[in-house]
């Protein structure tokens, strides 16, 4: 009876040897404990071909409870998981461990320009604000029609790169201006006014334009491209800002 | 390692800081430069010795460093322009950034011997 033993032995050592070892260097902050963050390291056997999310799941689950952060669909959708991750705001669950170089540590922080409430949680209502201020919702006049509000194929096309935003903020904090001056709409907000600018159906266009013809409104954009490098969802955001910017000019859209 | 790790911006976020830094130092230079312009009203004599100054070796390298700067603020602003009004622009910003490092190399080289040129002959000999 000694070979099912010997097979699960092999077979243990055939599941370890595509593990490899990865230190998690992780930005801790705890207000309880210490006004200042720190830097914590963490070691774990992981399979490069899983995320890094995988890897934070299991410092929470296996080595240290107290690990905090936001997640919830793990599949950059619901888009909870933005963080810093080797100095690049991405999604968690969209970051694979063989894509970042497992050699070396792997930074985990929160990302910037949002107060940090816990480790790798943020405040995120300054950033909802913004959202919620650009009107981000269909606005009609006249009388509701009895069908859909139909549409050509090129009408839609025009924002369509625009409606892919999950809202996970990656954008907004990797922008510098953002980060000095959290008055600024961010990237974020006028991705999703853009999507209502240019929507043929919608009629609040010269609205949005209004309230992001402000000191703090589209014209704080210093086109660094950190937020089309950033998002997840692969929108050209500069782009669309820089939409926005030219609508205001021209007042065509 | 107590601070946050900076942020790994691209390309589109070095430029902005380089356009931001070069910006910055254009705008010491021309406060200078009215200051010195100005003091010709002051005394011909003492604009004649600021003047003076200007052409030591030391001076003539700044103001290799200013044709540097005032270079990449003036092609790199094209490109923001274009990134600003071209529809395709903020599309192809990094080919445009490339191109602008590539004519501003170019344009340094040229600006050797203009610019330095005097300042070697004096510190080598002609």
């Amino acid at each position: 009876m000694a070979t099912p033993t010997m097979d699960k032995v092999e077979a243990d050592a055939a599941a370890a040897s595509h593990l490899i070892t990865v230190t998690f260097r992780i930005r801790r902050f705890n207000p309880e404990v210490s006004a200042d963050a720190t830097w914590e390291d963490f070691q774990l056997e992981i399979d490069p071909k899983e995320r890094v999310l995988d890897g934070l799941h299991k410092i929470k689950w296996d080595l240290d409870g107290s690990l905090t952060f936001r997640r919830s669909c793990a599949h950059g959708i619901c888009g909870s998981d933005a963080m810093r991750i080797n100095g690049k705001n991405r999604l968690a669950c969209k970051t694979l461990i063989k894509d970042i170089n497992p050699a070396k540590p792997i930074t985990v922080e929160p990302i910037k320009g949002l107060t940090v409430l816990k480790d790798l949680v943020v405040d995120m209502d300054p950033f909802f604000q913004a959202y919620r201020d650009v009107m981000p919702f269909l606005v009609t006049t006249g009388n509701e029609p009895t069908r859909e509000r139909l549409q050509s194929a090129e009408d839609r096309e025009r924002f369509d790169d625009t409606t892919k935003c999950i809202l996970c903020a990656a954008c907004t904090s990797s922008c510098p201006v953002f980060w000095n001056d959290g008055q600024y709409f961010g990237p974020a907000a006028i991705v999703n006014a853009h999507r209502f600018i240019f929507d043929s159906r919608d009629e609040a266009g010269e609205q949005r334009l209004e309230i992001l013809n402000d000191k703090d409104g589209v014209w704080r954009c210093r086109t660094t491209f950190n937020c089309t490098d950033a998002c997840p969802r692969g929108i050209e955001v500069t782009k669309a800002i820089q939409e926005v910017k030219r609508a205001l000019i021209t007042r065509r859209f | 390692m107590p601070a946050g790790t900076l942020y790994r911006g691209r390309e589109g976020m070095w430029s902005w800081v380089a356009h931001r830094v070069t910006g910055v130092l254009i705008f010491f230079f021309l406060f200078v430069h009215v200051l010195d312009t100005a003091l010709v009203r002051v005394s011909p004599e003492a604009y004649d010795d600021v003047v003076a100054t200007y052409k030591t070796p030391i001076v003539a390298l700044l103001e290799y460093g200013l044709v540097a700067a005032i270079l990449f603020h003036a092609l790199n602003g094209l490109r923001v322009i274009a990134v600003d009004f071209w529809s395709k622009g903020p599309r192809y910003q990094k080919q445009m950034l490339w191109t602008v490092v590539g004519i501003w190399v170019v344009l340094m080289v040229g600006a050797l011997y203009p610019v330095l040129g005097h300042a070697v002959r004096e510190v080598f000999g002609s």
